[in-house]
Parts: C-alpha cells; structure tokens; sequence
C-alpha cells in the first residue's frame, strides 16, 4: 500500500494543474522513440518514424502522447489505488500489446526531463523526487499483470 | 568500444560549449538532486555532516564531479584511456555500484532540460545520454 504524505498529494496535484497535457504528452513520447529508438518497435502502424522531425511531426506520434498523459491523469486522480485503477491497463500492454515492461522506465524517465523543462525552477529537488516516486509506483501497477 | 558516431561528438560538444561555464553549479544540482530523489546514494557520503540541497560539501562536490565531466567531453575521442585513472580511483577507492553512474546520469539529463529547455532537444538529449553512458562505460572499465 503506498503511503502519501500531504506534501506528496499536493506536489503532484500540482504538476498536473500546471503542466500543458498537449506539450508534454506528446513531447514525452516522441522524446522516448528519438532517444531509445527500440521502443519504436510498438508503434509500426504509425507511419514516418524516419528521423527525429519526422517522429515530432507525427501525428499520430502526438494524439498517442496525449492518450499516454490522460493515463497518468488518471492515476492522479487515483491516487490511493493505482494499482487497481491500471490492472486492466496493465493486462492490456503485457496480453495485448506484448510491451516489455523494461520499456516503461524509459518512457517515465523521458517525462521526467520534459516536465522539468516545463516547470524549470519550479522543478525543485524535493518536487522532482515525488514526481519520480509517482512515476514508480504507475510502472510497477503497470508492471503488475505481467507473468 | 563506445558507440557514439561522429555526429554523437558534434553535437555533445556543441551542447557543452552552451553548457560553458555554468558547468559547476548544474552539478551541484544534479548532486543535490540525487542524494534527494535517490536516498539510498547518501550513503556513500556519510562522511559529510550536511547532506541538504545548498550545503557547501554537495555544492563543492557537484562541481568537481561535473569539472570532470566536462574534462571527459574534452576526451571524447578516447574515454577509456583519458578516463583511466578516475576509473581507478572508482573502481578501488570510492567502490560505487555503477547501477549509480546510470542514476547520476538521469539527474544531469534533467538539469540540463530545466537549464536549457530550447536546446535541449530530442536530437541532443539522445547524443548526451549516448555519452554520458560512454562516460559510465569507461568509469566502470577498472572494476573487475
């Protein structure tokens, strides 16, 4: 059972309020397939992946950013029970999509660096560090149908 | 050995001469940042009486570890020969799981992001993660 603390509920609560789901959704998963190019092996009906403009310029690139942000809003709104809010999601990517889980630190580290560009200053040590903690626990719900 | 292309090196050394002379105080906040995103780390510096985020040990230390970094940007051409001896003391001395090489890494990555939201582009982040990996490699070449 994760335990919260006021300062954590608030800190989180926080960075989704601010952040702009249409930049960093998108931001986050185009940096993933430009920086870990393997992970592009899960989106082959997405067209031109070609190169690093053309993974920015990809739409579809960009609405699956946003599915990817809606998701982690979700847990937000959640946050006492991560792990049963993703079960379906998680026997989603491990049944369906066959995702190798490894995959998720990539792409949670990748939101990492895009909300500290976004909120700059206001991306504090003591912020950053319950971000990642956030970050953690959606992985290992994620992680949790795996067999 | 590394695997970082030419155009790799170009674009690290490019970045890094942004990067400039702010060098020092990034690392000071890529230390403090570890220390408080990744908690199990203090315990390499058990010797220091003040672990907080602007003490003077963190903030020195952030800086000679980031002078060296900005050394080995210098060496990119030869990484495990210019990096020998750090990896030395590394490797028999200061006896760090490199598992943190990769963790330090991800807290330099991300200052760089807060510092230079506009430069620090998808194409340059995946050269800077490319080298500092490099960097990591090399660091851990005298371990075992």
């Amino acid at each position: 059972m994760v335990v919260w603390t006021d300062f954590e509920r608030s800190t989180i609560e926080n960075i989704f309020s601010k952040i702009n789901y249409e930049v960093v959704g998108p931001a986050a998963i185009s940096r993933c397939l430009i920086v870990y190019p393997w992970t592009q092996r899960y989106f082959g009906g997405f067209g031109n992946l070609y190169n690093a403009a053309a993974i920015i310029d990809n739409p579809k690139v960009a609405a699956h950013g946003l599915v990817v942000l809606k998701g982690l809003e979700l847990a937000q709104k959640n946050m006492d029970n991560i792990k049963a809010t993703f079960a379906d999601l998680s026997k989603l990517h491990s049944e369906k999509l066959l995702v190798d889980p490894d995959n998720f630190k990539l792409l949670t580290d990748c939101l990492a660096i895009v909300v500290a560009a976004e909120l700059g200053e206001d991306f504090t040590a003591e912020v950053h560090a319950v971000f990642q903690k956030f970050l953690a626990v959606v992985v290992a719900s994620l992680r949790k149908q795996y067999y | 050995m590394t695997s970082l292309t030419a155009k790799d090196k170009e674009v690290v050394k490019a970045f890094w001469a942004k990067v400039g002379g702010s060098a020092a105080e990034l690392g000071s906040d890529a230390l403090a940042r570890l220390l408080v995103v990744y908690p199990q780390t203090k315990t390499y510096f058990s010797h220091w009486k003040d672990l907080s985020p602007g003490s003077a040990p963190v903030k020195k230390h952030g800086a000679t570890i980031m002078n060296g970094v900005s050394d080995a940007v210098g060496k990119i051409d030869d990484l495990t020969g210019g990096l020998l001896s750090l990896s030395e003391l590394h490797a028999f001395t200061l006896r760090v799981d490199p598992a943190n090489f990769k963790i330090f890494a991800h807290n330099i990555l991300v200052v760089l992001a807060i510092n230079f939201p506009d430069d620090f582009t998808p194409s340059v982040h995946v050269a800077m993660d490319k080298f500092l990996a490099a960097l990591a490699r090399a660091l851990a070449e005298k371990y075992r």
